[in-house]
């Protein structure tokens, strides 16, 4: 670590940058640990959705008839367009962090609005996407309905459905919450060139919610719909 | 001793007031604010597992009903494995102890620190409620179908409250990865890292990658009990093995993140009252790694007559055996570095001795289980029982108070009576054999755990068990009586009351609120005994 053993060469006292924590040596050592933070953190969420997926794994192994069943009964066209919504709301958020980055406070404010606009946009669909479902009695459960020999493993389907897709909208009021107290700091001019930290890793929690549902898409809704094209 | 005053300025009288604990973002507040949860959650599951100690002393169910029984054991596993053991060394002494030992002034995340025990106390009260209203019954594998379906406790509550605290256990394990990575003085490379930095290192790998497992893996069971979900659901064609799976891929590893952190203390102390660096060091650095690892990778040796296939099963045997050579390095290393050493008999050396007594008994019974043949015959017997009761008790716990005698001193400033402490050492060793040894009996001769009442002629071996845990008990009250003592008239210990090399050893007892007046220049390997003269301050 020669930043911590040049720093320390002289004493305390010296002008800080006002966002250096007093246990830190340098805003280099901050911002590594910052990031080294948000990694571990994005690896153990990777852990936590793995759960449920290697869930999803044994029973689409084991019941490919109901698999196939229940991914056709998902709205692709709501599901593509929520998927198109994502990455560009990726994008976007890409943009905020290069804008922080350079020091155009105003270009960070738009982007990461804009952020937060399509993230919206996303809740939305799947909001009507879950209404739509509600109304059709697929929500798993008592009172799950579901015509045909496949019910039961259908309604398998369905609880991973809800569970990972839920999870996926839980993770993502959570990041529109988080982008909007970024956005603030951001309209207040907390950020610069030498620090913008807080925006970088809400981008790194953005595109790894992106990235799950990624996975999620192909998973939940495209399991058997090359036979439709053909 | 020399009769130095306390020094005037500490973490622990700089500011007073409660306000000033509950909002402390100081690592070594929360160690002493994790330190009083967890002694209410030991003394809970003490008294839980008094109750199954009463009741089993005859063969008859008399003392309590099998549905309290069931709920007796069931509480004392949750609060013992969630709230105690898992917290107890990472998050009380790690967090005291491991910054200092860095050269850090803090961890790399204050608030998230702070956060993590307030997350704690939240889990830690879901459960206290979940007891309140009546208890749980599962058994603390919460194993479905019986958990989303049958019973008719507070599993909801349980779960949530395990949920939560899972996610203390995660910030606490990130915190101390980037703090490691990150945060160290200059000169402290890798290798010069005390070994306990090391396990504790190995420590948060496993709270990163196991402990979201099980948070998602209780999550699915909290939907399928509270709004019937059926991803475990036999009736739909659920399988209720994977819910096993799941719970065992965390569940075997947290066994890891409770016997890791005391292996580091072990390594510690046993070097320091030996006199000598420790032998191998960088062997039992990588084994503490190799754990952690091959720890991911035995989980279904829980599930041998479960119906897996036998072909896993016979991995997963091999597995299991495999992770006996990273333990059976460090016990290794750790009597050659007693070979020749100049041992000093003071009270947290002779918790390490029993630790290394029972961890051996405790390990080399984890071999019997591990063979497919016997684990047929000993599975859910009071054989299992006994097992990890040696690891988790005779390891974990006497590696947790040989921690907690070892840095007393630093933590509070004060010495407590050695003569006591080696006393209770000795009660507790004593005590512990004699309640779980005969167990090993009771279940190669087919006691099944779980019972309230059993046939008559296994009472004499569960009354030499009730008897050795009154001596348990007897052992952990001494302790709190005299460490509680020690604060009020314990006399002043200085700066390094057992000449020890660490770096924590190098600041005031109680150390300052940033730790050191200058960030310490690290020049040398932790354990350099025999270079200096020890001096005792």
């Amino acid at each position: 670590m020669p930043d911590a053993l040049a720093a320390h060469a002289e004493p305390h006292g010296h002008a800080h940058h006002p966002a250096l924590q007093h246990h830190f040596q340098t805003m280099a050592q901050q911002q590594e640990a910052a990031t080294l933070g948000m990694w571990v953190f994005l690896v153990t969420e990777v852990m936590f959705f793995g759960g449920l997926l290697m869930a999803y794994l044994l029973y689409r192994v084991w019941y490919p008839e109901a698999w196939s069943e229940g991914s056709l009964e998902l709205d692709i066209r709501m599901g593509g367009f929520n998927t198109v919504v994502l990455i560009g709301s990726s994008l976007t958020m890409a943009l905020a962090v290069r804008s922080a980055q350079t020091g155009a406070p105003r270009a960070t404010v738009r982007w990461l609005l804009l952020t937060i606009a399509l993230g919206l946009t996303f809740l939305v669909v799947k909001f009507f996407e879950y209404k739509e479902k509600y109304d059709l009695h697929h929500i798993p459960g008592p009172n799950f309905v579901f015509e045909g020999p496949q019910k039961d493993h259908l309604q398998i389907f369905f609880s991973l459905y809800f569970g990972l897709t839920g999870l996926h909208a839980l993770h993502m009021v959570i990041g529109v919450s988080l982008l909007s107290v970024i956005t603030w700091m951001a309209h207040r001019r907390r950020f610069s060139p030498e620090w913008y930290t807080p925006v970088e890793m809400s981008g790194l929690y953005w595109h790894f919610v992106d990235i799950v549902w990624i996975f999620l898409f192909p998973l939940l809704y495209l399991v058997d719909r090359a036979h439709q094209l053909s | 001793m020399t009769t130095t005053v306390l020094p005037r300025v500490t973490y622990l009288n700089v500011r007073t007031t409660v306000a000033s604990w509950l909002l402390t973002k100081d690592h070594k507040r929360i160690g002493i604010l994790y330190l009083l949860v967890v002694s209410f959650a030991f003394l809970l599951g003490g008294i839980f597992a008094a109750g199954v100690r009463i009741e089993l002393t005859t063969p008859e169910g008399d003392f309590v009903s099998a549905d309290t029984y069931n709920r007796l054991f069931t509480m004392h596993g949750v609060a013992m494995v969630f709230f105690v053991l898992i917290p107890a060394v990472p998050a009380i002494l790690g967090n005291f102890a491991m910054p200092l030992m860095i050269g850090a002034r803090d961890v790399a995340f204050p608030k998230i620190n702070l956060l993590s025990w307030y997350v704690f106390v939240i889990g830690f009260l879901f459960t206290l409620a979940a007891m309140l209203f009546g208890g749980v019954d599962t058994g603390w594998t919460f194993y479905t179908p019986y958990s989303s379906q049958a019973s008719n406790s507070n599993v909801l509550l349980t779960g949530i409250g395990v949920f939560i605290a899972g996610f203390s256990s995660i910030l606490t394990g990130l915190n101390f990865m980037v703090t490691i990575h990150r945060m160290r003085a200059p000169g402290m490379t890798w290798f010069r890292l005390p070994l306990f930095v090391w396990a504790l290192y190995a420590t948060s790998l496993v709270q990163i990658l196991g402990t979201p497992v099980i948070a998602i893996t209780v999550l699915m069971l909290a939907l399928e009990r509270a709004l019937g979900f059926g991803i475990f659901d036999p009736r739909l064609g659920g399988d209720p093995v994977l819910f096993q799976h799941l719970f065992w891929f965390y569940s075997h590893p947290a066994v890891y993140i409770m016997i890791l952190p005391p292996m580091g203390v072990i390594s510690e102390v046993l070097a320091c009252f030996s006199r000598k660096s420790i032998f191998g060091y960088s062997f039992v650095a990588f084994s503490s790694l190799a754990i952690a690892v091959f720890g991911f990778l035995v989980w279904a040796h829980h599930l041998f007559v479960a119906g897996i296939s036998p072909y896993s099963a016979m991995v997963f045997s091999f597995l299991s055996f495999a992770v006996a050579i990273p333990s059976a390095v460090k016990t290794f290393n750790w009597a050659a570095t007693l070979y020749r050493g100049a041992i000093w008999w003071r009270a947290p050396m002779i918790w390490v001795f029993g630790f290394i007594g029972l961890f051996l008994v405790g390990g080399l019974t984890g071999l019997f289980l591990a063979s497919l043949g016997l684990d047929v015959h000993l599975h859910d017997t009071y054989f299992v029982v006994a097992h990890f009761h040696y690891i988790m008790v005779g390891g974990a716990i006497m590696g947790y108070f040989a921690g907690l005698h070892y840095w007393w001193p630093k933590i509070t400033g004060r010495m407590y009576s050695n003569g006591l402490g080696t006393l209770a050492a000795m009660l507790v060793f004593v005590g512990f054999n004699l309640t779980f040894f005969p167990q090993f009996i009771l279940g190669y001769l087919g006691m099944p755990r779980r019972y309230h009442a059993y046939p008559e002629e296994f009472q004499v071996l569960n009354v030499l068990s009730s008897a050795g845990a009154s001596l348990l008990g007897i052992g952990y009250t001494l302790i709190a009586c005299y460490l509680l003592y020690s604060l009020w008239k314990g006399e002043e210990a200085g700066a390094n009351p057992w000449g020890a090399t660490g770096l924590e050893w190098k600041t005031q007892s109680p150390p300052l609120p940033e730790n050191f007046a200058q960030t310490p220049i690290v020049r040398e390997g932790a354990y350099e005994y025999a270079k200096r003269e020890t001096k005792v301050a």
